[in-house]
This record gives C-alpha cells, structure tokens and sequence, in this order.
C-alpha cells in the first residue's frame, strides 16, 4: 500500500489541458430529457434498461411455468415458448446488462471517479442514449408484428432463424437484427466516450494507477465492446441481407418442406464464428465492470484497501485480451478440426487464471478486515461465491470432452445462468444499495434491502444448483416440454416444478426491490453526505447528489489512490483521494470541496501548457 | 464541450523520449496520450474498432468465397471496360484507386497547411480532397448500375458464376462507398468551418488532422478492398 499512495503525493503537476465549458441547460427539456450531462444520461440508461429487464423477468416467469407444469398453460404454445427464449436472452444480455453496466454505471461514474466534469463529448453521449431507446423500441415492436418476435434462440443460428418452422421468421428476426445494428451504433457512440474519457479526461494527480478498480473495469469493457461489437454487426448485417433480399451468406443449399430454396453455397458457421468472436467476449464485458465494481464495494465495506491492486489491474487486461482467443469452445459441437478444440480448450482455461487471481484478492481484501454487513457487502459476498460456482462448472465445459455430453443441456443454462446472469446482477443490486444515496441522496430502505437480499441469493441457488443435475441426467435445453422419454425419470418433473417455485419466489423479490426503488426515492432516510465513508472521489463533490459540471468552481486535485482505509496515523479510518497531504491527520470530517485554490507557480504552468 | 479542450495540443509540455516516455506518459495524471486532443483521442480509437468491422467483412467474404462450391467469376473480366473496340481490365478500378489515392495526397497537404496556419490554403486543399471523393463515389454509382442494368449482376446472383460474388460485391464496396459519402459530406463541413476562420479564431487546425485521420483510413481500407476483390 504505501508504495501505491507515495509519501511525496504533495507534489501534483500543473494542468494540461483547460477547464471545459459545459453545455448549460436551459429548461425542463435540456435538463432532464435532451439532457448533456453524463449524470442525467446515466439514469436515463438505467431506467430504460431497467423497464426492458422487467420484459426480459416476467418472460422468464412463462418459461419456467410452462417448464414446471408441462401441459397446463394453453396460452403458452411451443412457438411462444421460444420466443420467450429468445427474447430473455437477448435482452437480458445485450438490453439489460451490457447497458446497466456501461450506459448507467459507466456514465454516472467513469467523470466522477476520473475528476471530470463530464464525458469528453456530452453531445456524443447524449445521441448514445436516444440511439440506445430506439434499439429498445424496434425490440419491443417486434412483439406486436404479424409472427410475433423471433424464436430463434439468443444466438440467432442460421438457417433455422430465417426459414419457416421458426417463429417470428416473417418479421421477429428482421426486427431483432435490426435491433442490434441500432444497438451497436449506440454502443459505438458511448463507448468511444468512456474510454476517451479515462484516457485523456482526468483531473490533475489521477493517475492511471490510481484509478478505482471500477473505472478499470468498465473501460476495458468499453473497449472489448468496441472490438467485439463489429462482429456482431458485420454478422448481423449479412443475415439481414439473406432474410430481405435473398443473398447466400449463412445458407447452404436447403431443401425446406421438400422444395429446393433459393439459397446455396453459403457457410452457416461463419455466422457461428462472428456471433461467438463477439458473444465471448460480450461475457466479459459484463463480468469486468462488475468485477471492478465489486472490489470497491468490497474495500469500502471491510474498510481495507484492495489486496492486490496492480494485480487486480493486470488481471482485468489479461482478462480482456484472453477473451477474444476463446471464443470456439462454444461451438465444440459444431464440426470444427480437432485441433482447433484442443487449441480453444487451453485458452479457455488459461482464462481460469487471472479470475482465480482476482477471487484470492477478494477474499483475501476480507481477510482480518472490519466487515461491516451491510447491504452491498452482502451482495458482494453473494458475488464471490456465486462467481466461483459458475466459474468452476466453466471449467468442465471448457474441455472438449466433457463438454461433448453437456453441451446443450441444463448443465449449460446453469452454468451460464450462475457465472453471467446471477453473478454480475448481484453486483449491478450492490452497486445500486451503494450509490443510491449518491444519486438520490437519500438511503435505500434496510429491511426491504434484506428480504431482498436472502430471497434473491438463496432463490438463485435452490433455482440454478438443482438445474445443474437435470443436465447431468441429460435434460437437454431449449425443449418445450419433455415429454414421454425413457432417459428422464419422473423425478426430473418434480424437479421442475420445484424450480419454478424458486423462480417466481425469486422473482416476487425483484419487485420488492422495486418498490423499494420508489418508495425511497420519496420517502427514504436522507442520507448523510458520504454514508459509507467512501474514499473515493465520486463521494467527494460540494453537492450531494452532484450538481451539473460536478465540481463546482475548480477541479478537484487527488493525491492518492481510492482504498486508503484505516491508513494507521492518519485522523479518520479513510483518507479521500483529494485530501492534501497536510490534512490526514485531522480528524473532523474533511470538507467535500471540489479542489483547493492552485498554487500560484501551478497556475502560471497552466496558462502556459494551454497556449 | 468539445470545442473548448480542443485548443489543448500539449505544446508546452516537455515529454521524454522512446520507450521510457511512453512509460512515464502513461504513468502521469490526466492523459496518458500527452499532446493528443480528445477529438483526435477518439477519432483513432473510432478507426481502430471500424478497422475491426471492416476485417469482419473481409474475412467473411474469403469464407464464403471458399465456402461456395460455384466457380467464382474472374474479376478482370467482369470489371473490364469497353474502350475503343478492346476490353481494358479494371480500367474503371484502376481510375477510381488513382482518385482515392490522390485525395489522400490532397488531404496530407491540407493537414500541413493547416499546422502552417494557411486558412485559404487549407480550405483550397480540402474542398479538392472532397470533391476528388465525390467524383470517386460517383464513378462507384457509374461501376454500380453497369454492373446492374447491363450485366444483370444482382445480389442474390449474377450470369458469371457463385452468387455470392455479388453479394459480397455490393455489400463491402457499398459499405466502404457509405465511408466515403459520409467523408465527404464531414470534409465539406470542415473545409466550411476553417474557410469561415473557426480555426484560427481557436489558434489551431486540429480538426483538419481529425478529418484527415478519417479520410486515410478510408483510404486504406479501399487498398485491402481492391487488392482482395478485384486483384485476387
């Protein structure tokens, strides 16, 4: 620790680059519609995606009913069970999570954490969100088109996602893929404003390394999503043109109920290597933000600093790279040279590395720390254990011989249920206990927060844990219903049942977590102005919640780095980043002022590094 | 906003040399490019995942080139022109790469006039490099309904052979001429706004390199597209 936040931290160097004049708004509609400032956007993406995530639930509440009580539902027929598929994937995974964690946490949180008053190109970010809403509309339209949304599966496979006997096949894909291109153009826009941001937009002394493992993480997530994303689209665009004007990309020559297509001479797995180029690395654009997100919830709430920072740092890039040379071990099954398999086996689970080196960090951030038990630390905890469960059962699927009998089965819906649905949502439910208060000023209420808590983490195990048998005895994924087979027993129904149980019960929960949301929103305990004693900067703005352009008069000027917590010597168990050396040791609350005055020799180097 | 950061080149910055300026640049508070601006900081960072949708689009035309099990057409005859009773291949081709090339060549000397202050100059440069892409553009609509109306080439197939060598055609070379419309529409602005002096009312042309990043990237992109499609 102490060669992280050196002694000589007094010394920090003159500006480079001049205080940004903002966009001011003017009215109601600049303020908080056609809004520019990164904090307005950031709620507008997480309320957007929030809404669509309520689509995404309940249509998991109709697959798991029509899963646990087979022959029940007449208002769920096969072709709407794959459409509910469908869409809870996609939106969950693209809608939901990849936008709460960039879109929301990253624009609320990359300025402040970094000292900036705003992303470097506020228009830009703007368009990002409205772009985003679109993509949501075109999504949520294709629910009320003839055919219905697309039942494709998540992963969109052609030939079956664009030929009859598909649901949604006249205008459910052409919607969807659209949807996504709409997408990624928004992505595209807020991305480059992120990365740019932490590259090149921090305040004075906020050195790379002194950056919170948070903004870590959601800028490599940036950039995988920028270098991932163009798969998808490139991959999306040549399926929309197979679909309208009947090229031959993805499609071989097919016969489709006898009759000989058009179609000939296209390659189905080229679609499977661009989805998978983007899908694999699209894991970990949700992972890594809430890897970095959860290792400053942990510090915060142990009143530690991070074990291992620089590690931590490291690993998240290692992490990154590693991800786009993985991405075939989804398609063991496919057909692929054997050695392709064994070369993508060993990559995946190489993987296993830096995220075990980040597991022992967590829970060696633990170790002998002052726990305190509150709500994110709770969701964090439930991060760390979950997180192991779904990685190790990725272990198993990460060898090509244990992956052939498990390969589409509920093994699979299991794993990467726990590892990228369960995992990374506790995470977004810590980081939201955490920075309500930010946001909103005011606490989000404590017993709803713990029912919340115990029913979602416990719900989520008796869901996923007996999931992972009914693979094991071969229950494939994606049926309908299973029907009379030899190979089940009777007691994989009962199963069944029970999990749905857990699922609406786990469900029910989200609502009150909801409601929560709401009602303290109104009425929710005022919260003091740091009410977790965060050493970060994004605790330290002159008002609570920030204000626009976050910093008042000057800049905040940082010294150290964002865990300095029960540092022996110093007046309080934190030290925030932007207290000058000469204060540590007082022990009356520092004053949430944005920057002190510059030095006179700083401010001459000011004028002159701006000519 | 953007234009208030812009002026922000790092002259007066002193930075160390090779490798260990590049480690203490990126070990140093506020930015880890020193004399990058955020405009040019985000247009390479753009161009670096544009890079990667181009890629995508080439790798997935060398599959299905590979994958079709029609011969493929031979691209000198189908782009061949008919002038003066002999078929000349890739005469069209070659005229347009000529073009593109050239405006790149406009464009650099446009940047240079801009790090000279030269606003008329400048603006002179630019106005060629777009019109120079314009005309480019407009040789790729000639190259297009040729292709069409008189060869009966659609995306969905063509008399030569595999019908992908259409929809490859269309979709990457329409998607690469979207590029060039769109860069000649920015350069136009660009060239309007240092014309109308912003740049030197700001002290800089940094917006003309922007445009110019831009611009050679297209460039570029347009070597590997030719080199892939019509020479291969």
């Amino acid at each position: 620790m102490a060669n992280i936040a050196p002694t000589d931290a007094g010394y920090v160097p003159p500006a480079e680059v001049e205080d940004t004049e903002l966009h001011d708004p003017q009215s109601f509609i600049t303020k908080y519609i056609w809004s520019q400032d990164h904090k307005v956007i950031a709620i507008q993406y997480s309320m957007t995606a929030l809404a669509v995530g309520m689509v995404a639930l309940v249509l998991s509440w109709l697959m798991r009913l029509q899963l646990g009580f087979p022959e029940t539902f007449s208002f769920i027929d096969e072709a709407d069970y794959y459409q509910f598929i469908t869409m809870h994937g996609m939106i969950m995974v693209i809608y939901l999570l990849t936008a709460l964690f960039l879109g929301g946490f990253g624009n609320y949180l990359i300025p402040l954490m970094v000292g900036a008053r705003d992303m470097v190109f506020p228009y830009l970010n703007m368009l990002s969100f409205w772009v985003y809403l679109l993509a949501v509309l075109v999504l949520m339209a294709s629910f009320f088109v003839p055919g219905g949304p697309t039942g494709a599966g998540w992963t969109l496979y052609p030939p079956q996602a664009i030929l009859s006997g598909t649901p949604g096949q006249e205008y459910g894909i052409v919607l969807m893929l659209a949807s996504l291109v709409i997408f990624i153009v928004a992505f595209t826009m807020g991305g480059l404003n992120y990365v740019t941001t932490a590259l090149q937009g921090r305040t004075r002394g906020m050195t790379l390394m002194r950056l919170p493992l948070t903004v870590w993480g959601i800028v490599t997530a940036s950039i995988l999503g920028l270098l991932a994303f163009p798969a998808l689209f490139v991959g999306g665009v040549m399926m929309l043109l197979d679909k309208v004007l009947g090229t031959s990309f993805f499609m071989p020559t097919i016969v489709e109920l006898g009759e000989q297509l058009e179609y000939g001479g296209g390659s189905p797995l080229l679609f499977q290597h661009l989805f998978w180029f983007f899908g694999h690395p699209e894991v970990y654009i949700v992972a890594l933000p809430a890897f970095g997100i959860v290792s400053d919830l942990l510090a915060t709430h142990a009143r530690k600093s991070i074990f291992g920072y620089r590690m931590m740092v490291w690993a998240i890039l290692a992490i990154g790279g590693l991800s786009f040379v993985v991405w075939a071990h989804h398609m063991f099954v496919s057909g692929m040279n054997p050695y392709f398999g064994f070369f993508f086996a060993t990559t995946t689970l190489i993987i296993a590395v830096p995220t075990a080196i980040k597991v022992y960090n967590w829970v060696l951030t633990l170790w002998q720390a002052d726990i305190h038990l509150t709500l994110p630390m709770l969701f964090s905890i439930g991060f760390i254990v979950t997180f192991v469960n779904g990685g190790i059962t990725g272990l198993f699927l990460g060898n090509v011989v244990v992956d052939v009998p498990l390969s589409d089965t509920m093994f699979v819906v299991a794993h990467f249920h726990m590892v990228m649905g369960v995992a990374p949502i506790l995470v977004i439910f810590g980081a939201i206990y955490h920075w309500y208060p930010l946001m909103t000023g005011r606490m989000l209420n404590e017993g709803m927060g713990q029912f919340h808590f115990w029913v979602t983490f416990l719900g989520a195990y008796l869901i996923y844990f007996p999931m992972h048998y009914l693979g094991f005895i071969g229950v494939p994924r994606r049926y309908y219903e299973l029907g009379d087979t030899t190979f089940i027993p009777e007691s994989a129904e009962t199963l069944n049942a029970f999990i749905t149980v857990a699922a609406l019960v786990v469900g029910f929960a989200q609502l009150v977590f909801l409601y929560n949301m709401i009602h303290s929103f109104m009425k929710g305990r005022k919260s003091s102005q740091n009410p977790w004693s965060s050493a970060s900067l994004e605790w330290q703005t002159p008002q609570k919640p920030p204000v626009h352009g976050n910093w008042g008069p000057s800049l905040p000027i940082v010294y150290r780095w964002a865990y300095d917590y029960s540092v022996p010597g110093a007046g309080r168990d934190y030290v925030p980043q932007n207290l000058p050396p000469d204060q540590v040791g007082d022990t009356d609350d520092p004053q949430p002022i944005g920057g002190g005055p510059v030095p006179a020799g700083q401010a001459a180097g000011v004028m002159e590094a701006n000519k | 906003m953007a234009q208030s950061a812009s002026s922000n080149t790092g002259a007066g910055l002193t930075l160390e040399e090779g490798w260990q300026g590049a480690v203490s640049d990126w070990s140093s508070d506020q930015r880890a490019f020193k004399k990058v601006p955020w405009g040019k900081a985000l247009m390479w960072i753009f161009l670096l995942s544009d890079t990667f949708v181009f890629s995508c689009f080439l790798i997935g035309y060398m599959t299905v080139r590979n994958s079709t099990t029609v011969a493929w057409p031979n691209p000198s005859e189908v782009f061949a022109l008919h002038v003066g009773g002999v078929e000349v291949p890739l005469l069209l081709i070659a005229i347009m790469t000529f073009i593109l090339i050239s405006s790149s060549g406009t464009m650099a000397m446009a940047v240079n006039f801009g790090y000279r202050q030269n606003r008329k100059v400048t603006f002179y440069l630019m106005f060629a490099t777009a019109l120079l892409g314009l005309s480019f553009v407009g040789m790729q609509a000639f190259e297009w309904t040729k292709l069409i109306v008189e060869e009966g080439v659609r995306p969905w197939g063509n008399p030569f052979g595999a019908a992908q060598f259409g929809s490859t055609f269309f979709m990457i070379t329409g998607f690469h001429g979207l590029h060039v419309s769109g860069g000649v529409i920015y350069l136009f602005y660009i060239a309007f706004k240092v014309l109308r002096g912003d740049c030197d009312r700001k002290g800089n042309y940094e917006i003309v390199e922007i445009a110019g990043l831009y611009w050679h990237f297209v460039d570029l992109v347009w070597v590997f597209i030719f080199a892939f499609f019509y020479l291969w």
